[in-house]
């Protein structure tokens, strides 16, 4: 079982906190790989707030075909960062040539597009980069987004932490996102790694997926671009997400109503019951059936933390005003907001949603039996 | 038969026969129960002379001296149109285990004499084969240490299916918010009981079944469905509020909707849904058959026919031009006669061509779903051709379908319903979980409820298999009181539920071991392996050896 931690700060936070916090629940994780995302970013990253950040990991040919193919479809570079490593990787973590998280200026034909023309075709390239990459094995991209940084590797997440210097200044971020991976079922595949993105929506999950082979063939029939991939069981989580943010319009609230609905009586009793059984037939392949923890973020920099029907995965949220954290274990929270209230730590059940909003004054907590703030 | 005697084409011996009567003159009484019960008076009392020879002690003073002695016991007749049909009535009915049927050891030779006449054999039962796919797919996808196997017997599972045209979710929203018309869906237990008519079935055990039915909705919150097969519906059922327990079900011959669309407006509740029938797995292309025996007066008043005569229904539709027609056109008028609060579903034999008409629904937007019968499904009466040849295995047909819908992105929005051989081997919960997995959203059985539930004798084996002729032994298929009131329909009832608790425990036993309980695992064909490569490959399921 993998271990997450997420945090969500007023200020902006090194991600090696993040890394500390994976390595106190190093119990959990078999230190197969790491995976993290990082937002609303200080530094450099600051002043192209909205221009696309592509990250990922290229070798020489691959950094060439890169530029080429950017260059052909009119995008400008603006910032360029790249992980340069000294020293020899850790044991267990490849050789890489580029760790790389560039800056693009769109070409100027996107300005007359509405903002989703503009996100389908962030995500097109997005795909249309994998793709290349998948076929000559040069280049891995985890994310072609604003304000939105994914560094993936396999590896001791604490190793790979100090070999790629993640403490370093440049990559301080308001919303931070880490999984230590404990590789199961499928072979070590940077794709693989959570956590996982689309359009803005991220979410990492802890647990095996057992419902995953009819949501995947739900998913990717549905003909929504980037519903696709799927080397990881727990992507879907994020693509049901974005399904419901995105081809729904529903809130954060629905999520959970859509992965685990209500049943029986709960239902029966619940006051958008109508709402909610439509939404629970319409949405069956979508129901997952864990045992899972997931922890998302949404476009606005929300943070959540849902557990499926069974709750069996461990999960806790607490903090303080300015900085809470969403961690798999308390030991967790611990490394990263030892000062905080304990006694309102929170580890939401099998009917609860944990929220914290982008201000990171409270947790609020979301209970399914509760009526939905939806326009119905 | 005398050594003289003439011997026609027709004239066998009991070696001849599939099932050979054994009886001991030593235990029998003479009581003459088996004779009485035989269903096909395969038996009689018989007169039997017997020589014997006294030899002397030695000595030779006198000859051996013979005498003739009559006797009396049971004589198994050999005239092909009484052959022991192998139930074993006789055997029940014994005090003293005197007499039995036995299975031929070397085949019989009965079958080329069939079709005394002219006239082909018809029967009831199944097609006469054991061979099972279902039976060999196997539960891979075990969760111990990746994740934890949920305990069957504590934990919580939602085992319910949806029947009725799904829309997709952003549809369905638009619809709310327009307050546009959203198909009807229902929630139920994927276990459905298919259609089996009442004429095909007793008085008695259509009672049973119905009552069985309703306990279990209404004690026990087990959504279970019986469909009422083509043969109408008793007039008190459909003023009744147990009609929402009921799939009715409308046939090429339309028996009984004259009294069923007059019933309508005194309709306490809708049906659960109407099952349109274009074909089933017994006989493909063929209709419902009846025949004359058991078209008694109830029979022929609830279908509004005259008493006595054979109901051939025929093999297609009277309004069916083209499928565009017949699926559109009945699906819709269906659906507005319960002005669209009911589902509308048809079902149809397995076929190669079952992916056409299942392409033509996701078209029709009051289409409710699809049910497949499999060539083993069973049936009051066929012709044994149609039974045994006719029809296409029901595993691969629903996969086809199944994949065809994901392919569409509509997997979720036209439930297939599949049948046919589920549990014919007595596997009832691992045929039906296979199935489901494979991409059924419901399973129907008949011939293995009539088989648990009410102690039918029938088998792959050719044993029984009358319940064409009204000469049912234990009184499911029979129209003859004095026959089906052998059926107490309270036990019926009991073992009804029996089999749906027993069934629901198993499935259970399954699904948890697999991870699985917040939702039925429709298409969780990762779990599903087979030791057979063609057929993994054909099913697209693991090969496992």
């Amino acid at each position: 079982m993998c271990r997450l931690f997420s945090l969500t700060s007023s200020e902006p936070v090194s991600p090696i906190k993040a890394v500390e916090a994976l390595d106190m629940m190093k119990e959990g994780h078999d230190g197969s790989g790491i995976g993290l995302f990082l937002s609303e970013l200080d530094g450099p990253f600051a002043q192209f707030r909205d221009l696309p950040i592509l990250s990922g990991i290229f070798t020489q040919s691959g950094m060439r075909r890169l530029e080429d193919f950017m260059s052909a479809k009119g995008f400008l570079t603006r910032y360029r960062l790249t992980l340069d490593v000294k020293v020899e990787p850790p044991p267990g973590t490849p050789k890489r040539e580029i760790y790389l998280i560039q800056v693009y200026e769109p070409p100027e034909s996107w300005q007359d597009l509405t903002p989703e023309e503009q996100e389908r075709k962030m995500t097109q390239v997005r795909l249309k980069l994998r793709h290349m990459g998948e076929a000559e094995q040069d280049m891995v991209v985890f994310s072609f987004w604003p304000d939105v940084v994914m560094i993936k590797e396999v590896g001791d997440p604490m190793e790979i932490g100090i070999y790629l210097g993640l403490h370093r200044e440049e990559l301080f971020a308001r919303r931070i996102m880490a999984q230590g991976r404990q590789n199961t079922n499928y072979g070590i595949n940077l794709y693989a790694c959570h956590p996982f993105f689309i359009q803005g929506i991220t979410t990492m999950t802890n647990g095996e997926n057992t419902a995953f082979v009819p949501i995947k063939e739900y998913l990717s029939t549905q003909g929504v671009t980037g519903y696709e991939g799927y080397q990881s069981d727990s992507e879907v989580f994020t693509h049901i997400l974005h399904f419901a943010l995105k081809e729904l319009n529903l809130g954060i609230e629905a999520y959970k109503h859509i992965i685990t609905p209500l049943q029986g009586g709960y239902l029966d009793h619940h006051p958008d019951r109508d709402f909610l059984s439509n939404l629970k037939q319409s949405c069956r392949r979508l129901i997952i059936d864990g045992p899972n923890c997931v922890i998302g973020c949404l476009p606005d920099k929300t943070m959540f933390m849902v557990q499926d029907r069974k709750k069996l995965r461990p999960g806790i949220v607490g903090g303080r005003s300015g900085l809470f954290a969403f961690s798999s274990e308390s030991c967790g929270l611990d490394a990263v907001v030892p000062e905080r209230d304990k006694t309102k730590d929170f580890q939401p059940m099998h009917l609860d949603t944990a929220i914290v909003s982008p201000d990171c004054k409270e947790v609020r907590i979301c209970s399914q039996t509760q009526p939905l703030p939806l326009q119905l | 038969m005398q050594p003289n005697a003439a011997i026609t084409p027709s004239t066998l011996s009991r070696c001849d026969f599939p099932w050979q009567v054994k009886w001991d003159i030593q235990t029998c009484t003479l009581c003459g129960r088996c004779t009485s019960v035989c269903p096909v008076n395969a038996i009689e009392p018989g007169t039997f002379r017997k020589r014997s020879i006294e030899s002397l002690v030695p000595g030779l003073n006198k000859m051996p001296e013979s005498s003739f002695k009559v006797y009396h016991g049971i004589r198994q007749k050999t005239d092909p149109g009484y052959a022991c049909v192998g139930c074993g009535m006789c055997n029940m009915v014994c005090p003293n285990n005197a007499i039995e049927p036995v299975g031929a050891k070397f085949g019989d030779t009965l079958k080329f004499h069939h079709d005394q006449g002219g006239l082909s054999r018809t029967r009831g039962g199944r097609r006469n084969s054991g061979q099972s796919v279902l039976d060999q797919i196997k539960f891979l996808r075990i969760s111990m240490l990746t994740d934890p196997a949920l305990d069957a017997g504590r934990h919580e599972f939602e085992m319910k299916t949806l029947i009725g045209r799904i829309l997709p979710p952003a549809k369905v929203l638009k619809a709310r918010k327009d307050k546009g018309w959203v198909p009807p869906v229902r929630e139920i237990y994927p276990l459905l009981i298919g259609g089996m008519s009442f004429g095909a079935l007793s008085p008695n055990m259509w009672e049973g079944l119905q009552m069985g039915v309703a306990y279990l909705n209404e004690e026990l919150n087990m959504p279970v469905r019986m469909c009422t097969g083509e043969g109408g519906c008793p007039p008190r059922l459909l003023r009744s509020r147990f009609l929402k327990y009921v799939i009715l079900q409308i046939a090429s011959g339309y028996f009984g909707w004259d009294e069923i669309v007059h019933s309508i407006p005194h309709m306490k509740e809708d049906p659960c849904a109407v099952e349109i029938k274009y074909g089933q797995g017994a006989k493909p292309g063929d209709g419902g058959l009846l025949q004359w025996h058991k078209v008694n007066k109830l029979i022929a008043a609830i279908r509004g026919v005259p008493p006595g005569v054979s109901l051939p229904s025929p093999p297609t539709h009277q309004t069916k031009y083209s499928i565009e027609e017949a699926v559109a056109k009945m699906i819709q008028s269906m659906s507005m006669a319960w002005g669209f609060r009911v589902p509308v579903y048809p079902k149809i034999s397995a076929s190669s061509t079952s992916l056409a008409v299942l392409n033509n629904l996701t078209r029709n937007p009051y289409a409710s779903g699809l049910a497949i019968d499999g060539e083993d499904g069973g049936t009051g009466a066929a012709y044994n051709v149609s039974m045994n040849h006719m029809g296409h295995p029901i595993a691969s047909n629903v996969r086809d379908c199944y994949l065809n819908l994901v392919k569409l992105g509509m997997q979720n929005e036209i439930p297939i319903i599949a049948g046919g051989g589920t549990g014919k081997n007595g596997n009832l919960s691992a045929n039906a979980a296979a199935l489901i997995m494979l991409g059924a959203s419901a399973v129907q059985v008949g011939k293995y409820i009539m088989q648990a539930a009410a102690g039918c004798l029938g088998s792959e084996q050719d044993r029984c298999n009358i319940c064409n002729i009204g000469r049912c032994p234990k009184g499911i298929t029979s129209q003859d009181p004095r026959l089906y009131r052998r059926l107490d329909p309270e036990k019926v009832a009991q073992r009804v539920v029996d089999v749906y608790l027993s069934f629901d425990t198993e499935l259970k036993k399954i699904v948890a071991p697999l991870g699985r309980s917040t939702s039925l695992p429709i298409g969780m064909s990762d779990a599903l392996g087979i030791a057979d490569k063609a057929a993994a490959d054909r099913l697209q399921i693991k090969y496992v050896v």
